[in-house]
């Protein structure tokens, strides 16, 4: 035997070190992911901070640092106000009316009934169908001519004849609008992420409550709903982020209007610096929420750990 | 306290049936034991008396009335489960106050009634923990504190000491057969565990296959068994079981006498059983002799266990005189497995 062969037990012995070891086997296994993440989401990211401290614009070629500026000029504007106040609404609404229903969706599906599954398949094809698809239809529904929503109200007979609202052209109705399709679309998530709660649960601490003789709302507020709330908790984490820093419902819909009144500030964020090609002052407006979404973050998943049951 | 009682009791689940037909009866204050093999349908039994699971036929009676509508909550029933299955993000003290509030119980009521379960088991130092902080032992206590709480008519009870270790599940046995004591209340307990049955039950009601085999005291279920399955399910070992002139003979191990051991009084003469040893294992506590039968059944293998106070000295591949008292050996028939009425032994001595 030469030396090459006697190198090999040592090699051989390293390499089923390596790979066995679960630490550098994670680490492998997480690297396509903070590579991705690394060039898609951080690198644009650095460059957005370095933006809103700088008056770059497009066209210009050499920008130069000027503070705090960009951020005093939003605060400023009264289009970024009406922008950060119909944020709020946008995400918090649609985020409270997200949980509750699909709090309520996930329950009733847990249920066993006939042609669940059907109903199963409706609730997710708002997350599997693109979401360019789903506006059209949405943007049909609320046609200003050809209205369904009227024209079913009309028949139904909850409409008068002298009634006919312009949904996505009157102020309240069009925030109303944007936030009933943000809600059609991010539900599906968190009603399988509730459902995924849901069914953590043992079923013996069902029977036991109900065996201890639990009513109905006793047994979903002190036993259910608590032991599914660190996973809800999670689905409303990932909504508020989501609604906060996403536009493509108000860009397919509405693009801000009418008047500003859908505004939110990742649209304004994107028709400042791509339309209107002041980068800077875009990428202020979409910065500006990034300290209070982090703590939001924090404190969720904080709150999160310590509802942790089991 | 209340009678329970189920009528031709059945349940099917898609494909096969979990409960066939169960005729069972337990007294007021009884201590009922149901023991079976694993997937014999215990807890499916025990789950419709609860309430938790919808009979496909036949009754459920709570004294004396049908509560086959009735939701578990409106039985006054109280189970503990395998799991415990304790509320894991409440303390132990509203554990075991959340039936009582369940039940509407006074709020300033509530707060002595934890204390006094708690005061029963044990746990009162406890009270302010979560379940995940304590030992097996201590959330099958609070599991127990929570059942009986609010005095219910019934304990349903399904296996509530298989995850305790054996040291501590010897303990705890003799601790809930005392609570039942005290308090009188009617239980049906759910277990695979043969020693616990024997130990715990009043009565013991030995399943198989959906349906009760036999209903009786431990004694009686111990020495009568009314089939071959009963027979074999219970004593370990088990009874041996050897086939004679078209009839299966059945003795314990126990049962068969060494030569020098003195008879059992009272149970008439002691006929002479040749046993041919094979084997001697030595337990510590006593013997056990594996061999055969050659004047009755040479071919059948047999166990035979000497208590340690039997000294005399056996040695294998020799055959030796034993004993049985002829009141010990119960028949029975080979196709149905059933008891058939005591006959003579028909000896068939090689020439
Ligand atoms: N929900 C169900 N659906 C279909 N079959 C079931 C269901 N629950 C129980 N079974 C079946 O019914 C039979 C009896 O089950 P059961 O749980 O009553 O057994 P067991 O006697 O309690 O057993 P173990 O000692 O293992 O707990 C088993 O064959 C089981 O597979
Ligand atoms: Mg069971």
């Amino acid at each position: 035997m030469t030396a090459p062969a006697l190198a090999r037990p040592g090699f051989v012995e390293r390499a089923a070190g390596v790979s066995d070891s679960a630490r550098w086997l994670g680490r492998l296994m997480l690297a396509p992911a903070v590579l991705y993440i690394a060039l898609v989401v951080a690198v644009p990211f650095l460059m957005a901070i370095g933006y809103s401290f700088s008056n770059v614009t497009i066209g210009t070629s050499t920008p130069r640092f000027v503070g705090l500026e960009n951020f005093r000029n939003a605060l400023q504007d009264p289009a970024f106000l009406k922008a950060l106040g119909n944020t709020a609404i946008f995400s918090l609404v649609s985020q409270t009316l997200v949980i509750v229903l699909a709090s309520i969706l996930a329950i009733a599906l847990q249920r066993r009934f006939r042609g669940k599954w059907l109903v199963r398949l409706l609730i997710l094809l708002p997350w599997v169908a693109p979401i360019s698809l789903g506006s059209i239809g949405w943007l049909w529904i609320f046609d200003p001519v050809y209205s369904v929503i009227n024209w079913t109200l009309r028949h139904v007979g909850i409409l008068g004849p002298d009634s006919w609202p312009i949904w996505l052209g009157q102020p309240n109705l069009a925030m109303a609008s944007i936030i009933g399709v943000h809600v059609w679309r991010t539900m599906p998530l968190a009603t399988i992420i509730s459902l995924g709660g849901l069914s953590s649960i043992p079923q013996d601490i069902h029977d036991a409550a109900e065996v201890d003789g639990a009513g109905f709302f006793r047994h979903l507020f002190v036993i259910t709903l608590p032991l599914v709330l660190p996973i809800l908790l999670v689905a409303v984490l990932f909504g508020l982020v989501f609604s906060v820093t996403d536009m493509i419902v108000v860009y397919v819909l509405t693009r801000g209007g009418p008047f500003d009144s859908t505004q939110v500030l990742a649209s304004l964020a994107f028709f400042k610096s791509i339309d209107g090609g002041d980068l800077s002052g875009g990428a202020a407006v979409a910065l500006f929420l990034l300290p209070v979404l982090a703590v939001c973050a924090v404190l969720l998943l904080r709150l999160a750990r310590r509802a942790e049951v089991v | 306290m209340a009678t329970v009682e189920t009528r031709a009791l059945r349940k099917e689940f898609t494909g096969h049936t979990a409960v066939d037909g169960v005729d069972l009866t337990i007294n007021e204050g009884e201590f009922l034991v149901l023991l079976g093999p694993s997937g014999c349908g215990k807890t499916t039994l025990l789950r419709m008396i609860a309430g938790l699971e919808s009979q496909t036929s036949g009754d459920i009676l709570i004294g004396g009335r049908v509560v086959n509508d009735l939701p578990p909550r409106a039985r006054k029933i109280a189970m503990v489960f395998q799991s415990y299955a304790l509320y894991p993000h409440l303390s132990v003290a509203k554990n075991i106050a959340f039936p009582l509030k369940a039940q509407g119980a006074p709020r300033e009521s509530i707060a002595g009634e934890v204390d006094r379960a708690a005061k029963m088991f044990g746990i009162e130092r406890l009270l302010h923990r979560k379940p995940r902080q304590l030992s097996g032992g201590e959330r099958q206590r609070v599991a127990l504190a929570r059942a009986m709480v609010r005095h219910p008519d019934v304990f349903l009870l399904d296996e509530p000491l298989s995850n305790l270790d054996a040291k501590l599940r010897n303990l705890a046995r003799d601790e809930l057969k005392q609570f039942q004591r005290r308090l009188g209340t009617t239980t049906l307990y759910v277990t695979h565990d043969q020693v616990e049955a024997m130990g715990l039950g009043d009565r013991i009601a030995v399943m198989s296959g959906g349906t009760v085999r036999q209903l009786g005291r431990p004694q009686e279920v111990y020495d009568e068994p009314a089939d071959t399955f009963v027979a074999g399910f219970l004593g370990s070992p088990p009874m041996n079981l050897v086939p004679v002139d078209g009839v299966l003979v059945g003795f314990r191990p126990e049962q068969l006498l060494a030569p020098g051991a003195p008879a059992s009084e009272g149970v008439g003469p002691a006929v002479p059983m040749r046993f041919a040893v094979e084997r001697v294992e030595n337990l510590g506590a006593g013997r056990l002799l594996y061999g055969t039968l050659p004047d009755h059944a040479p071919d059948q293998k047999i166990i035979v266990s000497l208590a340690y106070t039997v000294h005399s000295s056996i040695e294998a591949g020799r055959t030796y005189d034993f004993r049985m008292h002829e009141s010990n050996l119960k028949f029975f028939d080979p196709g149905t497995g059933r008891r058939v009425p005591a006959r003579p032994l028909p000896a068939r001595r090689s020439a």
